[in-house]
């Protein structure tokens, strides 16, 4: 990888300087994407700072006692995670050289993206219609910032993935797509964390 | 379909406002109608708007920096007349409504739009060059850095003439910025604002980060960089490290005021002090963020100025290190009268008592570089001699209100004001321009008159110390900050000497447009486009002024922290190469540009609430952005024949100025 570097940042094009793609600056554009996932990483750490200091705010409202559905949340993360790890297998198949591989394991990922924002819109649709809205208490404002710019973020994800599918259909296993999916897949994983610390302390530590 | 948008939000009964509209408009329309009888609007587009060259991305922000300065020494001194009028039962001719904006646009602008632009122009500017680099990690993000914080600039401009700008104060503490007390747009064009540019900051913080970790030259070690490059990598760690919470607290403002939560709010279980400790937990990291890359260019002045090595570099470099890590742990002193508990209060008051223990490092390290050292008398070097001097007093009132007790006094009084405008001016604003005289040369070519330069520095420094020390008393006196009118015959005196030192930092002001125009007018008799006019140290001076727009034709090698001056000693330095090698570049791209116009349509359609437009400009700007991917351009390479044409010009001058004998190029000409 360091020679990679060496070579993206100095641009040594004697090996191959006719080469349309000459300049790999694949490895640096992942380390750049770690270094936005860290800016990320803080930016839910504010977040989850604040729904620990509201969570206790349910100002007459309904504590997550009352709210939460666990086997429901449960399914929800049953999808993510699974889709996490057919991500996996797109990659591998990606560095197998397997184009048909690579959509459909894209393809699944999406779908069950998709399912698993469908499910936190439904979520957040019932306890809106009962009158748990965020409007009713900080608890529950906090709550819905949470999960709510988590879900927003995988749907950030899910709409990158259809372009990346896209892309990789047009023009192939380039060496552009596979920094992008790398981007893209560094980030689908971590919302994976940031989730399973949201189920934890938001869902788990809420009804236990 | 407009929103809240009518007719009525132009200020038309203001006259203040009204003139100064008519003064930006047909300052625009001369700007406008200037370049279009010049013809220069292909030249604009081609050469800067659309540039992903860091070094002309860093002469645009220090352009922004220049003009927001001006807007923001506008606001302090109508502030300053209002209150040496508004006196003993006068009103002014501020009323309370209009001068609640005034100070609120005046600290927006000086933190975010004036001292933040100006940094990142430095640092584009000189970073790359010094560590021997072509460009840096991300060029087009570069250039949308850039453009976000335009964005940022055109919405808190536009809130001049199109409705109002918050009343809050810069800090904008709900329940005040709620929406129960501000429901105009005013905050929500600061929350924009601040949202928009500061998205720019983080990508500008990932970018540079990205480019000192991965892009240096061959043998620069980290511990052996450059020192200004050292003290604004810490900059962006706290950068990448602080500004997310900035952003999270901006949202969470949002949808306090858009969609009814209660985050902040006081009533249904919000938290009005929450914000108050995001802000700062982000806030206090930003004064380090401001002042870390004043010191390294203090340093590096010094250091070139004396014709010695800084005295102690790691002990630098540890010693940022130590104030960014002290600096995330201690915002809480901006607010002890919080009420949280002597034990809460007496850590946060010795952590922030700890931070003068590494900046006493940085001083020491000065004045020892100084000592047994030749310093020439330069108005760079005055500009630092004057902020060790400014900057030890500031330092020193930032103990004292470290001290909890102490706080509960002067909270919220004017010696606060005074002490922060001792060290932001004093440090930081004295850091700027000091840099900015240091590096014109390299951007431009030619040195800016010195005698105006001095003159600025004495109009600037007489003039802080005439306009901050009796804020100091004030605060004493128990004079409260943000206060449109007094009563108090005792404070009078000290309200118009303050008003007199405002108008002496105006006469330096003013010196400084009159150096630019005189150096721009003199231009020949100052020309030094060889690229080294103070005998610098590191490798931003190996080349020629202004630059090769690709830097380096051959990427230079570092084993030394002063790896410059070790090439010159050992007759190393201007070698030319047998041949060169074509050189890999990018493209320039207008997505910077039309992503920054997409974004502050949607940020100025989201403060009047016209939905609709809000989403044709985030939906334009993601759609752009995607569209600018796919296209995927690869750059270019530079041929061979343009960098020996480039580089035969600058050896050409090298010669002239017999920094290298002609034998040498003779036979570089031949081998070539």
């Amino acid at each position: 990888m360091s020679n990679l570097v060496t070579n993206a940042g100095h641009a040594h094009v004697d090996d191959h300087g006719h080469d349309d793609h000459h300049h790999d600056s694949g490895p640096i554009t992942v380390y750049g994407f770690w270094l936005y996932l860290m800016t990320d990483c803080i930016l839910f750490a504010s977040i989850f700072a604040v729904y620990a200091v509201l969570v206790n705010n349910v100002a007459g409202g309904p504590s997550g006692h009352d709210i939460f559905e666990l086997p429901y949340v449960l399914g929800e993360t049953a999808l993510l995670l699974f889709s996490s790890i057919t991500y996996g297998f797109a990659m591998l198949a990606f560095y197998k050289g397997n184009k048909k591989g690579v959509l459909s394991w894209l393809g699944l990922t999406f779908l069950f993206g998709l399912g698993f924002i469908g499910m936190e819109i439904n979520e957040f649709h019932l306890l809106i219609s009962e009158g748990y809205g965020p409007h009713r208490s900080g608890f529950l404002s906090a709550f819905f910032t949470l999960v709510g710019t988590h879900g927003l973020h995988v749907s950030a994800g899910l709409l990158w993935m259809a372009v990346m599918m896209y892309q990789v259909n047009k023009h192939g296993l380039t060496n552009t797509n596979k920094t992008r999916l790398s981007c893209l897949s560094l980030f689908w994983h971590f919302l994976d964390v940031v989730w399973i610390c949201v189920f934890t302390v938001v869902y788990l530590m809420g009804t236990l | 379909m407009f929103g809240k948008l009518s007719w009525d939000a132009v200020p038309f009964h203001e006259p203040i406002v009204m003139i100064t509209i008519a003064m930006i408009a047909l300052g625009g329309l001369a700007l406008f109608a200037g370049i279009t009888y010049f013809k220069k609007w292909t030249y604009l587009w081609t050469e800067w708007l659309t540039s992903v060259d860091h070094k002309k991305i860093g002469v645009m922000y220090v352009i922004v920096a220049m003009v927001m300065l001006l807007r923001g020494f506008a606001d302090a001194i109508m502030m300053r007349t209002q209150l040496a009028m508004a006196t003993e039962g006068s009103p002014g001719y501020l009323p309370p409504e209009h001068y609640d904006q005034i100070f609120t646009a005046h600290g927006v602008i000086m933190i975010i739009f004036m001292a933040m632009p100006f940094f990142t122009g430095l640092m584009n500017l000189a970073l790359p060059l010094q560590i021997g680099a072509r460009d840096v990690a991300y060029p087009f993000l570069n250039s949308l850095s850039f453009w976000l914080l335009v964005s940022g600039v055109v919405l808190i401009n536009v809130s001049l003439g199109v409705g109002e700008f918050a009343k809050t104060g810069w800090v904008a503490y709900p329940p005040l910025s709620g929406l129960q007390y501000s429901p105009g747009v005013g905050v929500d064009y600061y929350i924009w604002a601040l949202q928009l540019s500061g998205l720019g900051t983080t990508l500008t913080g990932v970018n540079f980060l990205a480019t000192v970790l991965k892009m240096r030259a061959p043998g620069m070690k980290l511990m052996d960089m450059p020192i200004f490059t050292w003290t604004c990598t810490w900059a962006n760690v706290l950068i990448v490290a602080s500004f997310p919470i900035l952003a999270a607290t901006m949202a969470l403002l949002s949808l306090d005021r858009y969609l009814d939560f209660h985050i902040f709010t006081n009533e249904l279980g919000g938290n009005p002090m929450m914000y108050v400790n995001l802000f700062w937990a982000w806030g206090h990291p930003e004064v380090y963020i401001l002042i870390l890359p004043a010191f390294g260019i203090f340093s590096e002045v010094i250091s070139t100025f004396t014709g010695k090595r800084l005295f102690g570099h790691h002990s630098m470099v540890y010693a940022s290190g130590a104030i960014s890590v002290l600096g995330f742990m201690v915002w809480l002193h901006h607010f002890f009268t919080m009420g949280s508990g002597a034990s809460v209060n007496a850590f946060f008051g010795l952590a922030t008592m700890l931070i003068s223990i590494p900046t006493g490092v940085k001083l020491f390290n000065w004045l020892f570089t100084i000592y047994h050292g030749r310093l020439r008398m330069t108005s760079q070097v005055l500009w630092t001699l004057g902020f060790m001097v400014t900057f030890a007093i500031g330092g020193m009132t930032g103990v004292l209100l470290a001290i909890p007790g102490a706080d509960f006094v002067l909270h919220n009084s004017l010696f606060v004001i005074a002490h922060f405008h001792n060290v932001i001016i004093g440090g930081a604003v004295f850091g700027y321009i000091a840099g900015f005289s240091f590096y014109f040369p390299k951007a431009f070519g030619f040195k800016l008159h010195e005698g105006w330069g001095k003159a600025a520095f004495w109009f600037w420094i007489s003039g802080f110390f005439v306009a901050f020390m009796p804020l100091y008393a004030l605060g004493f006196m128990g004079m409260t900050r943000r206060l449109n009118a007094t009563t108090n015959p005792e404070w009078v005196p000290y309200l118009y000497v303050a008003m007199f030192g405002a108008i002496m930092i105006a006469v330096g002001i003013a010196c400084q447009l009159i150096q630019l125009y005189v150096s721009v007018r003199d231009r020949k008799q100052n020309m030094c486009e060889s690229g080294d006019p103070w005998n610098g140290h590191t490798l931003e001076w190996s080349t020629s002024s202004p630059p090769p727009f690709y830097n380096f034709a051959v990427i230079p090698t570092a084993n030394t922290i002063d790896a410059f001056t070790e090439a010159k000693e050992d007759g190393t330095a201007y070698q030319q190469p047998k041949h060169y090698e074509p050189i890999h570049m990018p493209n320039n791209t207008a997505t910077g540009v039309v992503m920054g116009a997409l974004l502050t349509v949607f940020g100025f359609a989201m403060i009047w609430h016209i939905w609709w437009l809000a989403i044709v400009g985030l939906v334009g700007t993601i759609g752009y952005f995607i569209i600018h991917a796919a296209r995927d351009d690869q750059g270019y390479m530079v041929p061979v024949e343009t960098i020996e044409r480039i580089e035969a010009e600058q050896h050409a001058r090298l010669v002239a100025e017999k920094k290298i004998p002609a034998n040498r190029v003779e036979t570089s000409l031949e081998q070539a």
